[in-house]
C-alpha cells in the first residue's frame, strides 16, 4: 500500500507501523465520574467498520510523524491522510469549547459590557 | 541435415530454434539432442518422447498437454543434488546444454509404474473417498494409513539440502506496465512508448512475441513472428522502455504494486543470481496476457499424445517439431481448423478433423477427412495414443490428438483484488468484469478479443488510453494490417456417456464422474466442488480444469455457467520459489545485526556473544583455563562486587527529551511523579501501558532546565519511543516537548563495584568532582573526561554496587572501553557480560524481561505504590480494575533451594508440599534463576500468590519437563545488601 | 448413510451412483428453539454438540454463503493445545481431546494427524518461557516435552543449526498436536448435525436481529423472518459487522492473515514447526504441499487478501531456519479475516441482550478450537451457564481486568 504523507509525499506502507483506530486520540478525562467506563470504552471497544476507517500510522522508518489515514477496509483504498497532531489539536480545541461554554458566554457578556461602557463614556 | 537433426525424428523445418546450436540433454538417464530455442518439452517431442510423467492419483501415463506455464502433466525434476528442482514444467524450461531431467510420480519405471494399480482401483478411490474410511481403529491413522497416503502423495522431491543458489530483490517504478508480449501487448507497448511513457514490457517466456511466434499469420506483409521481432527491436531501441523476458507478473497488489519474478538463470545459475523478485510500482497496467486453451472431457482423453490444439501449432510453428506423425483434431471451434491448416502446411498428416458442431461451413485442407457433429468417445494406446474412437463407431488412427474446447481469457490478475469475471457467451468464456485493480486496462485475448487484427487494434487503443490517462499526448500509429480470421465457438465441454476416465483436471485426476458424484453428495457450490474433488488445486491452479469443471457442474445442476460462478483467483499466477521471496535475507543475513562500539574490543578479548534482539552483546569473557561458562560468570560477579567491573550497556534505549513541557510530559508517561525531579538528578521511572500493565522501566535524568534523557530496556527501546511519540503527537500535542532516539549516538558503560569511583576519578578532567557528596546516588550531569571529551555521567546501579554509567558519543565508544580498562588495571578491573549482569540483578531483586513480560502489573512486581494516584498518567485508570488489585494476586518473591546444592530451573511451577501436581495446586512460577557465588547457592525470582506474606515458606519448584521437583524457601527478592548501603557508598 | 470401507466397496461396485447428499437443503422453518448464525466450523460444531450431547432439537444453522466458506476453509489446519494461561489451556486441551475422538464421533475422516508441533527457541529467556508454558500444559493434563538441540536434530535434521541468525537451540514439543483436513471438519460436523435433524440453511444472510426490550427473539434473513428461543452468533471475521446490527460494539478488530501452500512434494517436513522469532510456521499436508504462514498484515481489513511484505517476511523466516525449502514453489496464497480480540483470546459468552449469545474473537487460532468452541457454545446455549473449560472466556473480562493475554502485548489486536 502507499500512504501519501502530508509532508513527504507517497511512501510505501512498509515504512510505517500501524497502531489502530484513530479514536485512540480521544483519551478520556481521568477525573471524570465515569472514568472507569470511559477508559474501558476507549481502550477496548472498536467500531471496526467494513468500509471507511480512520486509523493511526506511525512513520517509523521516516520522519516519525503519526498520521491519521482514512482507508477503506474492504478495498484498501486510502481516501485521506493528515497529521495526527493537527487532528489531536483540533479535537482538544473542540473539547475545550464544549467543556467551557460558560466561560465563553461570560467573556462575550464582558465584551458586551465593555462596549456599552465605551459607548457610555 | 546435421546429425543433431537426424536424431530428432519429429523435427521438421521452420521455427525459431537455432539448428546451428545443438544442445545435449538427458531425460530419465537417456541422452538426447535438441536446439537452442527449444523448451525441454519441444526437445522431448522432437525426439519422439511422448510419455513424460504419471498422474498424481491413478498413476496414469501422461504426456505433454500444452506449450506453456499452464502445463498440468509434463512435470519433471530438473537438476541434481542441491540444485534439484522438482515439478518443473517441461513446457517452459528453456533447454540448455547438459540439462538433466527426471520423470516424477512413479514407483519403478516410468513405463511400468507399480502404483498404476490405483488406476484399476479407481472406482474405490473416487472423489473424497478418504473422508469415508481409514477411521478404524483410530490409532491406525498416524501409524498405518497416513504414512501410506503421504508416501504416495506429493509430486517431485526436494533435495533436503539448503538451496545453493542466490536470489535477489529489486524495485522498479514506471508509468505503465505491459503484461504479455503477444500482438496486443506489443501494440500497447509501442503506442505507449511512442507517447513518451516510461514503460516495462514483461513476458514469462524466454522468447517474446506470445502467440505471434506460435501462429502462421501475416501482419503488414510479414510473418507474424517477424512482426514480433521487428516490433521488439523498435521497443528495445527506445530509452523509455525496459523489456523483461522470463519475467512473470504473478500478482496484482494494492495501489499499483505488481509482484514479478524474473528467472534470470533458472537452471544454470552457476553461482550467479538465479532469480530476481521485483516489486514493480506502476501508475497504469495493461494486461495483455492472452488466453488459455481448454480440453474437452471424454474417456481416456489423457493419453500421451493428446494435446491442446494451440499447443500443437506452437510446436509446429515455433519449434519446428511435429508432435505426431498422424494427427487427429477434435474441436468445438474454428481454432481446430487452423491447426489442421498449419499441420498440413508443415507436411504433417492430419487423419481427421472432428468438430462437435454440425452447422458450419469450413473448408479443410486438401485430403483431410472431416466429421461434423463428431464426438470422440474413447481412445487407445496405454503409453501413447494409437487411435481415437468416434461416437459413430469409427476408429481413426492418430499418435497425436489436437483438442480444442475453446479459449479462456487469462483474467487472473484482474481478480487478485476484488474483481469477479463475467461470462461471455460469444467466446464461451469468462472475461474481466468491473472492479479491476486500480489503473488496470485489459486488452486482447485476455479481454475476450479473439482475432488477430482486433487484438492488434485493441492493444494499440489500450496503449493510447494509458498515455491519455496519464496526461501524455497519445502517439498516432497506424494499426498494422492483418486478417481477421473467423472465431466461432459452440460450447462443448464433455462427451455425454463417455464419463469413464474422462479427465478434467489432468494432474489431480479429477474426472467427469467425480464432478457428478460431488454434485450428487451435495457439494454443489463451485468452492465445495473444488475442495471436495480437488479440481483446480493442482500446480496449474486450475488454468486448464476450472472452466470446464464448473461448466460441467452447471450442466449437471441445470444452472447457467454465469450462475455457477468461479472460484477465487489467488496469487501467484504461476508458482514462485520460496527462496525468491526471501532474497538475500537468509542465514546470518536474515536480519541486520547491531554491534556496540566496544564489539571489536570485546571480540579481541574472546567474549562469547549472545543475540539480544538485533544486538550482539558480550555474554561473558572467558579467561584462559576456564572451561565452563559458570567459572567465567562467577569470577566476573565476584570481581565486580569485590573491586570493580565494567559492562557495555549501550544497547539500552536512550531517548533525548527537551522542551519547556518536558517535565509535564514525563509526568504523563511515567506512573510515578516526575514533575519535581531536580536538575542533576536521575529517577527510576515506571512506565505503564494504557491497559494498566507494566510496559517498561528505566531511568530518566534531568540534565538541564528543559532537558532530560530517558533510558529504556534494550528489548523495548523501539516500542517505547513509538509510544512516546504517540503520547506527544496524539494525546498531548499542546505540550512543548521534542523527542529523539539517541540509542546509537551514545556508547554507555556501567562501572560498578567499590572501586568504581576510584577508577573514574582517574579519567575525569581536573575540576570535576564525583565524590559521594558532590555526586551522590542518583546524581547525573555532563562531565569532561580524558582531556576534554564531553561525557554524561549517571550514578545509577543495576548491580547494587556503588556504580556509575558513563555515556560518550559513539565515536569514542571504543576508546572509552580501552581507557576504562587501562585506568582500572590497578584495581584488577573486570569486564562483565550479560550473564554476570543477570546474576547481580537477581541478587539485587531487580526485575528484567522475564518478570516484566507484558503480563504483569506494578503491584505484582512490588512497585504498586509507585503508581501515583494524584496525577493523570498513562495506565492509571485501568490499573485500578478489580481483577488487577486482587488480594490473592501473584507477587514477586525471591527463592532459594532448601538444599543449596540443588539447581533451580526457570519456568518451574510452585506446588505446595504434599499437594498433587495438577493445575488446581499451581501457585506460581519461577521467572529467573542464577547461581549466586556470594550465597553459594542457586537463587531465583518468581511470582507466587500472596508472595509478600509468604517469605520463609517452603514450597516445591516443579519442572515436569525435566523431572525436577525440589523444595525451595521463599524470601525477599533482595538477596544482597537489602538496605542499599553499597550503592550509596 | 454410514461411511466405512464397506460402503465404499459397495458404491464402487455400483458405479458410485448411489451416494446420497451429505446434508439436506431444507427451507427454513418460521421458528426454532435455537438458531446458530454462521455455518462455519464453530457454528456447525455447536449445532452438532447441541443435538448430540445436549439433547436439543429444533436447531437451525444459517449460513450467508456456502458452509465452511469462512476461516474453516482458509487456515493452516494446525491443531494443538500448547497454551500458557489458566483461562486458555484447559479449553484447548479439551479441544484436542475432542479432536482425538472426532472421526468416531462424527463418522467422517477429518484426517486428524498427530504428528506433533515444535516451537523453536533461540535464547535462554525463550527457553525459560517455554519451560513455564510446558509445565502449565502438563499440569493441565496436556503433553509437552522440552527438546535440546541434539534431540531436535534427530527429529529435524534439515534445520540450519550452523548458520542461523538466531541460533536454533531446541524446541518445545507437543506430540499430540498436529493437523487436520480443514474442509472435512466443516463437512463432517455438517453431515453429523444434519443426520441429527439440524437444518443447515445455506445462502441465508442474516440482515437484522429482532430485539425488543433487551430481548432477542429472532432474526430477519434473506429467506424471511426466523424466530428463535435463543440465537447464537458464531461468525468470526464478521463479528463486528453482524453484532453491530444488534447495536453492540465489541473488543474486536478484523485483520487479514495470509497463508501459503507450495506445490505437492514428497514428505519432507515431519510435523508442525514454528519459528516465533521470525514469524514463520510450516507443516506438510497429506497431499504433499508445504502449508505455511506467519504474522497478520497488521492493518484492519475485510478484504480476504493481503500484500507482498508478508509474503517476503514469511519466506525470509522460512529460509532463515530451513533453507532446504528454497526451491519449493509457492503455489497459492490466500487471506482470511481474523477476529482479533483485544487480548488475543476468544469470547464465548452471553451478551447484554437476553437470548443473544456470542462466540467470537478467535484471532488466528480458531481452527484448533473448533470442537471445544462448539461444545462450550452448545453448553452455554443449552444450560445458560459457561462450560467449565470456557469459564474465563468472558466478554466482561476487559472491564474487570481479567485479560487472557498470552503474548503480553496489551490491548493492541494486531500484536497478538
Amino acid at each position: 500500500m502507499i500512504i501519501n504523507h502530508p509532508h513527504l509525499g507517497p511512501r510505501d506502507a512498509s515504512e510505517f507501523t500501524i497502531l489502530g483506530d484513530a479514536s485512540l486520540i480521544n483519551r478520556p478525562d481521568w477525573q471524570a465520574r465515569d472514568a472507569d467506563d470511559a477508559f474501558y470504552n476507549y481502550q477496548y471497544l472498536r467500531d471496526n467498520p467494513a468500509g471507511l476507517h480512520r486509523e493511526l500510522w506511525f512513520h517509523e522508518q521516516g520522519d516519525r510523524s503519526w498520521l491519521v489515514v482514512t482507508r477503506d477496509t474492504v478495498t484498501h483504498a486510502v481516501i485521506a491522510v493528515a497529521l495526527a497532531s493537527d487532528i489531536a489539536k483540533a479535537a482538544k480545541a473542540k473539547t475545550a469549547q464544549k467543556t467551557a461554554p460558560k466561560k465563553v458566554a461570560a467573556k462575550k457578556t464582558a465584551a458586551k459590557k465593555a462596549v456599552i461602557k465605551r459607548n457610555a463614556t | 541435415m546435421s546429425a543433431a537433426s537426424l536424431s530428432q525424428k519429429n523435427r521438421i523445418t521452420g521455427g525459431l530454434v537455432d539448428r546451428n546450436q545443438p544442445l545435449g540433454f538427458r531425460f530419465d538417464g537417456q541422452h538426447y539432442t535438441g536446439f537452442a530455442g527449444d523448451t525441454l518439452a519441444s526437445a522431448l517431442l522432437a525426439n519422439n518422447v511422448r510419455l513424460v510423467g504419471r498422474s498424481f492419483k491413478y498413476h496414469r501415463p501422461r504426456g505433454i498437454l500444452t506449450a506453456g506455464s499452464e502445463e498440468p502433466s509434463a512435470l519433471v525434476t530438473i537438476g541434481d543434488g542441491a540444485h534439484q528442482d522438482p515439478n518443473s514444467r517441461a513446457t517452459t524450461a528453456e533447454l540448455f546444454d547438459g540439462i538433466s531431467a527426471k520423470s516424477q510420480t512413479k514407483m519403478g519405471l516410468l513405463s511400468f509404474d507399480l502404483m498404476a494399480v490405483n488406476d484399476f482401483l479407481s472406482p474405490l478411490l473416487g472423489a473424497g473417498f478418504y473422508y469415508k474410511t481409514f477411521m478404524w481403529p483410530a490409532a491406525f491413522w498416524e501409524k498405518i494409513y497416513e504414512p501410506i497416503i503421504r508416501k504416495a502423495a506429493g509430486l517431485g522431491s526436494l533435495s533436503g539440502l539448503a538451496d545453493p543458489d542466490q536470489y535477489d530483490k529489486g524495485y522498479l517504478h514506471c508509468d505503465l506496465l505491459v503484461i504479455g508480449s503477444g500482438p496486443s501487448g506489443l501494440m500497447a507497448a509501442l503506442a505507449a512508448a511512442k507517447s513518451g511513457l516510461q514503460i516495462i514490457l514483461a513476458d514469462e517466456d524466454f522468447c517474446l512475441g506470445g502467440r505471434l511466434n506460435a501462429e502462421r499469420q501475416e501482419i503488414d506483409g510479414m510473418e507474424s513472428a517477424s512482426f514480433a521481432e521487428s516490433s521488439l527491436a523498435k521497443l528495445a531501441a527506445m530509452d523509455n522502455v525496459r523489456i523483461m523476458s522470463k519475467t512473470t507478473i504473478f500478482g496484482a497488489f494494492d495501489h499499483g504494486c505488481y509482484g514479478a519474478l524474473e528467472r534470470v538463470n533458472e537452471h544454470n545459475a552457476n553461482g550467479s543470481i538465479r532469480q530476481i523478485f521485483w516489486h514493480i510500482r506502476s501508475q497504469r497496467c495493461i494486461l495483455a496476457a492472452g488466453a488459455t486453451e481448454r480440453p474437452i472431457a471424454f474417456s481416456n482423453n489423457d493419453r500421451p499424445g493428446v494435446m491442446l490444439a494451440g499447443a500443437v501449432r506452437t510446436y509446429v510453428n515455433r519449434f519446428g517439431v511435429a508432435p505426431g506423425k498422424r494427427v487427429a483434431i477434435f474441436t468445438n471451434n474454428d481454432d481446430g481448423w487452423a491447426t489442421a491448416q498449419d499441420l498440413h502446411a508443415a507436411g504433417v498428416e492430419v487423419t481427421a478433423i472432428i468438430d462437435s458442431r454440425t452447422d458450419i461451413a469450413k473448408t479443410p485442407p486438401t485430403g483431410v477427412p472431416t466429421v461434423l457433429g463428431g464426438q470422440i468417445v474413447n481412445t487407445t494406446g496405454r503409453l501413447g495414443l494409437r487411435s481415437v474412437t468416434l461416437n459413430n463407431g469409427t476408429h481413426i488412427p492418430a499418435d497425436c490428438l489436437a483438442v480444442s474446447g475453446g479459449w479462456s481469457p487469462t483474467v487472473h490478475l484482474t481478480c487478485h483484488q476484488r474483481g469477479h469475471p463475467v461470462w461471455n457467451d460469444a467466446i464461451a468464456g469468462f472475461v474481466p468484469g468491473g472492479n479491476l485493480p486500480d489503473g488496470m486496462i485489459v486488452t486482447g485475448a485476455a479481454n475476450g478479443v479473439m482475432t488477430l487484427a482486433s487484438c492488434l487494434q485493441s492493444g494499440l487503443k489500450a496503449g493510447q488510453q494509458a498515455a491519455h490517462d496519464l496526461g501524455f499526448k497519445p502517439a498516432v500509429i497506424k494499426p498494422p494490417r492483418a486478417a481477421d480470421e473467423s472465431f466461432a465457438i459452440q460450447p462443448f465441454w464433455h462427451v455425454k456417456g463417455s464419463d469413464k476416465k474422462a479427465f478434467v483436471d489432468f494432474q489431480n485426476d479429477v474426472g467427469v464422474k467425480d464432478i457428478k458424484q460431488s454434485h450428487r453428495e451435495g457439494f454443489r457450490s463451485v468452492e465445495h466442488l473444488k475442495r471436495y474433488t480437488t479440481l483446480g488445486m493442482a500446480t496449474d491452479q486450475g488454468k486448464i480444469a476450472n472452466i470446464p469443471g464448473l461448466a460441467i457442474l452447471a450442466d449437471i445442476s441445470g444452472k447457467t455457467i454465469a450462475e455457477t460462478g468461479t472460484t477465487i483467483f489467488r496469487p501467484p499466477y504461476t508458482p514462485v520459489p520460496i527462496a525468491a521471496f526471501a532474497g538475500r535475507s537468509r542465514g546470518k543475513d536474515f536480519r541486520p545485526t547491531r554491534l556496540t562500539p566496544s564489539h571489536k574490543w570485546a571480540s579481541a578479548k574472546g567474549a562469547v556473544f549472545v543475540e539480544t534482539g538485533a544486538w550482539l552483546r558480550a555474554q561473558w569473557y572467558p579467561k584462559t583455563g576456564e572451561t565452563e561458562w559458570r567459572q567465567s560468570v562467577d569470577r566476573e560477579v565476584l570481581a565486580t562486587r569485590a573491586s570493580v567491573g565494567i559492562c557495555d550497556v549501550t544497547t539500552l534505549g536512550k531517548i533525548d527529551i527537551q522542551g519547556h513541557d518536558a517535565a509535564a510530559f514525563l509526568n504523563y508517561v511515567y506512573a510515578n511523579g516526575f514533575a519535581k525531579l531536580p536538575i542533576g538528578k536521575t529517577r527510576y521511572g515506571l512506565m505503564l501501558r494504557e491497559d494498566g500493565m507494566v510496559m517498561d522501566d528505566g531511568t530518566t535524568a534531568r540534565l538541564g532546565e528543559t532537558h532530560y534523557v530517558m533510558t529504556t530496556t534494550t528489548a523495548n527501546a523501539v516500542g517505547v519511543f513509538r509510544h512516546l511519540e504517540f503520547c506527544r503527537q496524539c494525546l498531548w500535542p499542546e505540550l512543548d516537548v521534542q523527542l529523539i532516539s539517541i540509542t546509537e549516538q551514545y556508547a554507555q558503560y556501567a562501572v560498578a563495584g567499590p572501586n568504581a569511583r576510584h577508577l573514574l576519578e582517574k579519567l575525569i578532567d581536573s575540576g570535576e568532582d564525583i565524590s559521594n557528596e558532590a555526586f551522590p546516588f542518583m546524581a547525573c550531569g555532563e562531565i569532561s573526561i580524558c582531556g576534554g571529551v564531553k561525557a554524561r555521567l549517571f550514578r545509577i546501579s543495576f548491580s547494587g554496587e556503588l556504580a556509575f554509567e558513563i555515556a560518550v558519543p559513539s565515536r569514542y565508544g571504543d576508546a572509552m572501553i580501552r581507557a576504562l580498562m587501562t585506568a582500572g588495571e590497578e584495581f584488577g578491573v573486570t569486564p562483565y557480560g550479560t550473564e554476570a549482569l543477570g546474576v547481580m540483578r537477581i541478587e539485587k531483586g531487580h526485575v528484567a524481561g522475564n518478570e516484566l513480560n507484558g503480563q504483569t502489573t506494578a503491584r505484582q512486581m512490588g512497585l504498586g505504590r509507585m503508581v501515583s494516584q494524584s496525577k493523570d498518567s498513562i495506565g492509571l485508570v485501568l490499573s485500578r480494575r478489580p481483577e488487577l488489585v486482587r488480594d490473592d494476586d501473584y507477587e514477586l518473591i525471591g527463592l532459594k533451594p532448601v538444599n543449596s546444592d540443588q539447581p533451580l530451573i526457570a519456568g518451574s511451577h510452585f506446588i505446595g508440599i504434599g499437594a498433587s501436581t495438577v493445575a488446581e495446586n499451581d501457585e506460581g512460577w519461577v521467572t529467573s534463576i542464577a547461581y549466586s557465588p556470594h550465597l553459594k547457592s542457586a537463587i531465583g525470582l518468581g511470582y507466587i500468590r500472596r508472595g509478600n506474606s509468604r517469605h520463609g515458606d517452603i514450597v516445591r519448584a516443579v519442572n515436569l519437563l525435566g523431572g525436577q521437583d525440589i523444595k525451595v524457601e521463599l524470601c525477599s527478592p533482595h538477596f544482597i545488601d537489602p538496605e542499599g548501603t553499597r550503592l550509596h557508598g | 448413510m454410514r461411511y466405512s470401507i464397506w460402503s465404499l466397496i459397495n458404491q464402487a461396485l455400483t458405479g458410485n451412483r448411489n451416494w446420497t447428499p451429505v446434508w439436506r437443503e431444507p427451507e427454513p422453518k418460521s421458528h426454532y428453539d435455537i438458531v446458530i448464525v454462521g455455518g462455519g466450523g464453530h457454528g456447525l460444531a455447536t449445532a452438532f454438540y447441541l443435538a448430540s450431547r445436549y439433547g436439543m432439537k429444533n436447531i437451525a444453522v444459517l449460513e450467508k454463503g456456502w458452509i465452511g466458506s469462512g476461516n474453516i476453509g482458509r487456515n493452516t489446519t494446525i491443531v494443538r493445545s500448547n497454551y500458557l494461561l489458566d483461562g486458555n489451556e484447559p479449553f484447548y486441551e479439551q479441544s484436542l481431546q475432542l479432536w482425538e475422538g472426532l472421526e468416531q464421533d462424527i463418522n467422517y475422516n477429518a484426517m486428524m494427524s498427530q504428528r506433533g508441533i515444535i516451537n523453536l527457541y533461540h535464547s535462554d529467556a525463550q527457553r525459560d518461557s517455554y519451560v513455564r508454558r510446558g509445565n502449565a500444559m502438563r499440569l493441565h493434563g496436556a503433553d509437552a516435552e522440552l527438546l535440546n538441540q541434539d534431540q531436535l536434530r534427530s527429529l529435524c535434521p534439515f534445520l540450519d543449526y550452523e548458520n542461523a541468525r538466531f541460533p536454533i537451540m531446541g524446541g518445545l514439543l507437543q506430540k499430540r498436536a498436529g493437523t487436520a483436513r480443514h474442509d472435512a471438519v466443516a463437512w463432517g460436523y455438517a453431515r453429523a448435525a444434519d443426520q441429527r435433524g439440524v437444518d443447515i440453511i445455506q445462502n441465508c444472510d442474516v440482515t437484522d436481529f429482532l430485539i425488543k426490550d433487551g430481548v432477542c427473539t429472532g432474526v430477519e434473513t434473506s429467506k424471511g423472518t426466523i424466530r428463535a428461543g435463543k440465537i447464537g452468533v458464531a461468525v468470526a471475521g464478521s463479528t463486528s459487522r453482524v453484532m453491530a446490527k444488534a447495536g453492540l460494539r465489541l473488543p474486536i478488530e478484523s485483520h487479514v492473515l495470509q497463508a501459503f501452500v507450495t506445490e505437492g512434494l514428497k514428505p519432507v517436513i515431519p510435523g508442525v514447526i514454528t519459528f516465533g522469532a521470525g514469524h514463520f510456521y510450516i507443516s506438510q499436508s497429506d497431499k504433499g504441499g508445504l502449508v505455511f504462514g506467519g504474522d497478520i498484515d497488521g492493518y484492519n481489513s475485510y478484504a480476504q487478501r493481503g500484500n507482498l511484505p508478508v509474503f517476503e517476511d514469511v519466506c525470509e523466516g522460512g529460509m532463515a531456519i530451513m533453507p532446504m525449502i528454497g526451491r519449493a514453489r509457492m503455489l497459492r496464497n490466500w487471506g482470511g479475516i481474523m477476529d482479533m480480540s483485544m487480548d488475543g483470546s476468544p469470547i464465548i459468552d452471553k451478551t447484554p441482550i437476553d437470548q443473544l449469545y456470542l462466540n467470537a474473537g478467535w484471532c488466528y487460532g480458531g481452527f484448533k478450537a473448533t470442537p471445544a468452541s462448539g461444545l462450550c457454545f452448545a453448553h452455554l446455549l443449552a444450560r445458560d451457564e459457561p462450560h467449565k473449560v470456557a469459564s474465563k472466556l468472558r466478554l466482561d473480562r476487559f472491564r474487570r481486568g481479567a485479560m487472557l493475554d498470552e503474548r503480553g502485548a496489551g490491548a493492541q489486536p494486531n500484536l497478538h
